[in-house]
């Protein structure tokens, strides 16, 4: 299998950006310096990562994840997570519908069979072969597509994944016979999507991606400055995730198809069971674009066919736990970051199961009002939240083709990414409308440097001589507890009562609706770090800062009124 | 792009100067920064990135070194959670899931409700990788699927806040006994009791909890602290406990007398639960020294002030008496002394009146002794003339005068010496004009 092809030439290249998720893959390039995502023969851009092999014939994508119901034994599905990793840290909760992974010869494989005829033995395939026999397909409709042999690729991948992981994937790869030119992490692929739109622009500001999948969900807190990123924060859960969301439905309709037809449970046999869940996906995707569904499968359980409706209030009911859990989630990696959900600026929905519209609503009551929530139903111009990693990939994959291969490792070579990042913000004093100092940041913490930022301040409005006095910043969370209700009765009276009455009643539940505090960032200026002036301003003018923070962490400032000759510069050492 | 700020600058303050208009006030704080990496994703960091490599080649060494450097954002799977799994709780069948210990099911017995979310879902995946049927076949054990359901169960219970605090409310693994007396005869009163207080802060819901404290503890925290318990807010809800509910296809009044009674039931046993503290409380507070040692600091406190009340009372009065005193053997002094003067005066008067007498004799007398300054007898004219200038004389001078003058005269024998003192005197008196020459007879 493996006669090793020398690497492409980069002009030679044709790229591809290519996302290899649990449960679906997907495929892009670019047009233009734009993204697109290419749709497969059966026209699907998101394409099951499942391989089905009937009477010989290999099946992929949505024809392969259709044989779950008749042909599970010789299904291979949810595999991505095994790549690289010992029989004995998978987890193989997913593969129950499907073949099971296995042990042998040291490595996680799968026994089905792949060739025609009722007698021909069954194979036991390691999962870098599952897997290379995927990819292969997918870079076949990608190069069918084109019209060109894909060569190279761009791949996403999650943030935890470990080395091992990742030589297993790229060796997979290249029995696929693809050059895999940078593995890059997903939710970073998703920022860069984001900014990659024309309308997009480069700015500092702090994002939180929520990838929430089939079988998990990755969450990350990324620090975007000035186009560059660095993820502050991690999480990863395998148990908030679109699987869990089947399973209510699955759960709701057995539920009521017993009640309604008695006889056996459908989730006790095999086949009924993967047309239940086939079914229940089908109907929660369709409850994330109306606000009713239907439910119909032939011959559920023991030849009976069932068909049945839900609204999306009664979905949201029952899947509640599951979307507080995704909520929950989304919290804990804000905190982790050290950060609070008043810093994020932005939260992009990534993964098939953000485009369920309660999530996204969720989301938006834990930020705050000034924080965007990019996801289809709360943002009309966000992106797909399906491609946005298969486009980051191929955005990646379009900047870096022409690199040679050594070129491209020596420019993410550790020492090149690893770099300070300010603590503190760097700013300037402004006075506001009250004459209060004031902070305005110029360069903002977690920037990585070497790094520059310019404002532009107006001086005072009949000019002449301006300060420009350079400082630390730092936020802080400030609390504004609401004005406690006024209430005649002294603490001492109620406090009484409340241990009388607890021998022969509850303590009440029904504590009074409590005003919300009000929550506010607010910086505070720091320690001074250097004064310039800038003389006979004009009046009406304004001030040019700009700060320079230099690798080795001296601090250069440069200040001058705008449209005039002259300035000041100076630099203040590390 | 640089973003452009409305808030304007403030004005250069007066006086102030600096070579070439710039003065560096201060340093950047330390710790000023951060190892991070970031992602070698955009054109950004391609611009970057060639800055940076400046045609150098990095190696391998390189790598290692800088990933050392870079603060770690992902943490290691199997971290913290390992507990030896029990033979027989392996043993356990699904179906008794309300009766199994979720948190010893995940191996999380020394957390408890103070697990968090993260560790109960990497628990639970431990778990999976471990017991999932899957792995169970690889070992040569087909169908053993009994544990992985518990697993499964302890699982949906304590990832859903709901359900995990109807199991937390009746977790009683997680109790503390009160102390015995046996036990709080040993010491360790506050040791012993705060940890009861600890686990039953676990139903609270309001924090921060007031911690038991010990010994030193002031008296405001004391306080605080039995405030808060005796006004306990907590959550603790006996639900999980309930009988099953039949199924709604069955006998409907069956199904509302279960529900019936199993919201009696709770209510009893949250009356129960709420007395049970009640009683805590009492038993605790019974045993604390520190009220007892509050109660007596109080009482000594109260005392004190009344006895130095009383005893200023005493002192002023004893104060007062003895001013008193004093006030009224002064006056009596007082009296006395004008009496004894009185009588001094009238005693000195009557000397004085009387040494006025004696004097005027010895005047009298004198110009007698002295046959009225002629030899022979006298005529009446001559008496007449020595007598009236010796009243005359008299009249116009003082005792002490009369009795300097009386001395004068005592013991002078010599008739001429006599009348010369007279003459003395009358002239004394002529020149400070008390008398008239023309008056005098006798002694001009
Ligand atoms: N329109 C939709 N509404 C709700 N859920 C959706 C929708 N489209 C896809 N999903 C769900 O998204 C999940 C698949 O997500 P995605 O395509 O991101 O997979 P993935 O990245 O391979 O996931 P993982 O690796 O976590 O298994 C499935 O559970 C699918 O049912």
């Amino acid at each position: 299998m493996s006669e090793k092809k020398a690497a492409p030439a980069p002009g030679d290249r044709v790229v591809i950006g290519l996302t290899f998720g649990n449960s679906n893959s997907s495929i892009a390039h670019t047009v233009d310096d734009k993204a697109e995502v290419i749709a497969n023969e059966d026209g699907d851009r998101q394409i099951p990562t499942i391989l089905s092999y009937v009477e010989g014939e290999e099946y992929y994508g949505q024809q392969a994840k259709n044989f779950l119901v008749r042909n599970p034994q010789n299904t291979v599905a949810y595999f991505r997570d095994f790549l690289g990793k010992d029989f004995k840290s998978i987890d193989p909760t997913h593969n129950h519908a499907s073949a099971h992974p296995q042990e042998a010869s040291g490595t996680v494989s799968f026994t089905i069979k792949d060739k025609e005829g009722e007698e021909a033995d069954p194979s036991t395939l390691p999962v870098s072969e599952i897997s290379a026999r995927y990819l292969r397909r997918l870079v076949g409709s990608a190069s069918d597509y084109l019209g060109k042999k894909v060569t190279s690729a761009v791949i996403t991948i999650p943030t935890n994944f470990a080395e091992k992981q990742k030589a297993a994937l790229v060796a997979a790869a290249g029995e696929a016979d693809l050059e895999v030119l940078q593995l890059i992490s997903e939710p970073v692929a998703a920022v860069l999507a984001y900014d990659a739109r024309p309308e997009g622009e480069i700015s500092d500001k702090i994002v939180v991606v929520a990838d929430l999948g089939g079988t998990r969900s990755d969450v990350s807190v990324v620090a975007s400055r000035g186009g560059m990123y660095t993820i502050l924060a991690t999480a990863h859960d395998y148990e908030f995730a679109g699987f869990a969301l089947d399973k209510i439905l699955m759960d709701h309709f057995a539920k009521e198809f017993l009640k309604k037809h008695g006889g056996k449970d459908p989730r006790d046999n095999a086949r009924s069971l993967a047309k239940l869940k086939q079914e229940s996906e089908a109907t929660k995707k369709a409850l994330s674009l109306g606000n009713n569904a239907s439910f119909s499968v032939e011959s559920l359980s023991e030849g009976v066919d069932f068909a049945s409706t839900i609204n999306r209030l009664r979905y949201e009911t029952i899947a509640r736990t599951v979307f507080e859990g995704f909520n929950r989630l989304v919290e804990s990696v804000v905190k982790k970051a050290g950060l609070d959900v008043l810093d994020v600026d932005e939260v992009i929905l990534s993964g098939g199961t953000s485009h369920t519209p309660r999530i996204a609503a969720n989301l938006g009551y834990i930020f705050p009002k000034t924080t965007t929530i990019l996801a289809p139903s709360t943002t009309p111009t966000a992106i797909n939240p399906s491609e946005l990693q298969t486009r980051g990939a191929a955005l990646q994959a379009s900047l870096i083709q022409e690199y040679e291969a050594d070129d491209i490792d020596q420019s993410t070579h550790a020492a090149v990414t690893t770099v300070p990042h300010v603590n503190n913000a760097i700013g300037v004093v402004s006075l506001s409308e009250s004459g209060e100092e004031v902070f305005i940041p110029i360069v903002q913490p977690e920037t990585a440097v070497p790094a520059r930022r310019t404002v532009h301040v107006a001086a005072p409005k009949d000019g002449g001589d301006v300060l420009v006095k350079i400082v630390e910043g730092n936020t802080h969370i400030k609390v504004t507890k609401p004005e406690p209700k006024a209430n005649g009765d002294s603490k001492a009276a109620k406090v009484e009562d409340a241990a009388d009455s607890d021998e022969d009643s509850d303590f009440s539940d029904d504590e009074e609706e409590e005003e919300e505090e009000k929550r506010e960032k607010v910086w505070k200026i720091g320690s001074t770090l250097a004064e310039a002036a800038i003389r006979g301003v004009k009046k009406g003018g304004k001030v040019e800062v700009t700060i320079n923070v230099n690798a080795d962490l001296t601090v250069v400032v440069t200040t001058r009124e705008i449209g005039a000759k002259g300035g000041v510069r100076g630099t203040i050492s590390a | 792009m640089a973003t452009v700020v409305a808030l304007p600058l403030p004005a250069l303050p007066s006086g102030w100067s600096a070579d070439k208009d710039f003065k560096v006030v201060g340093k950047v704080t330390q710790d000023h920064a951060t190892q991070r990496t970031i992602e070698p994703v955009g054109p950004h960091f391609l611009a970057h990135a060639r800055r940076a490599r400046h045609k150098r080649t990095f190696s391998e060494d390189d790598r290692i070194q800088a990933q050392e450097r870079a603060k770690k954002v992902e943490e290691n799977d199997d971290s913290d959670i390992s507990e030896p799994e029990d033979p027989m709780m392996l043993q356990r069948d699904a179906k008794d899931w309300k009766s199994q210990d979720h948190y010893k099911v995940l191996g999380l017995s020394r957390y408890r409700y103070k697990a968090t979310e993260e560790q109960i879902k990497r628990a639970h995946r431990k778990k999976v990788l471990k017991h999932h049927p899957d792995k169970k076949a690889a070992a040569g054990r087909v169908d053993d699927d009994n544990f992985f359901k518990c697993i499964q169960k302890a699982t949906e219970v304590l990832l859903d806040p709901v359900t995990r605090r109807q199991f937390d409310s009746v977790d009683e693994e997680a109790d503390v006994e009160p102390p015995t007396k046996k036990q709080l005869q040993k010491g360790n009163f506050y040791k012993l009791w705060g940890n009861v207080f600890k686990a039953e802060a676990r139903f609270s819901k309001n924090h921060p909890v007031p911690s038991f404290g010990d010994d030193k503890s002031t008296k405001e925290d004391v306080e605080n602290f039995y405030n808060f318990w005796y006004n306990f807010d907590s959550w603790r809800t006996f639900e999980y406990l309930d009988e099953d509910v039949p199924d709604d296809n069955e006998n409907r009044d069956q199904k509302r007398h279960t529900e019936r009674k199993n919201a009696n039931a709770r209510k009893k046993k949250k009356a129960e639960d709420n007395a049970r503290l009640r009683k805590l409380l009492d038993d605790c507070s019974a045993g604390d020294e520190r009220i007892k040692r509050f109660r007596q600091e109080a009482n000594a406190a109260k005392n004190k002030k009344r006895l130095e009340k009383e005893a200023a009372e005493k002192k002023a009065a004893e104060e007062a008496q003895a001013k008193k005193e004093v006030e009224e053997k002064v006056a009596k002094e007082a009296e006395e002394k004008a009496k004894q003067d009185r009588e001094a005066g009238k005693k000195a008067k009557e000397a004085a009146k009387n040494a006025v007498k004696k004097n005027k004799r010895v005047l009298r007398g004198s110009v007698k002794d002295a046959n009225y300054f002629v030899s022979g007898d006298p005529s009446v004219a001559t008496i007449d003339a020595v007598l009236g200038d010796v009243e005359l004389i008299q009249a116009k001078i003082d005792p002490d005068e009369i009795a300097a003058l009386a001395g004068k005269l005592n013991g002078l024998k010599v008739a001429d010496e006599i009348k010369g003192a007279w003459q003395e005197e009358a002239k004394r008196l002529v020149l400070a004009g008390k008398v008239k020459e023309s008056e005098l007879k006798a002694f001009n």
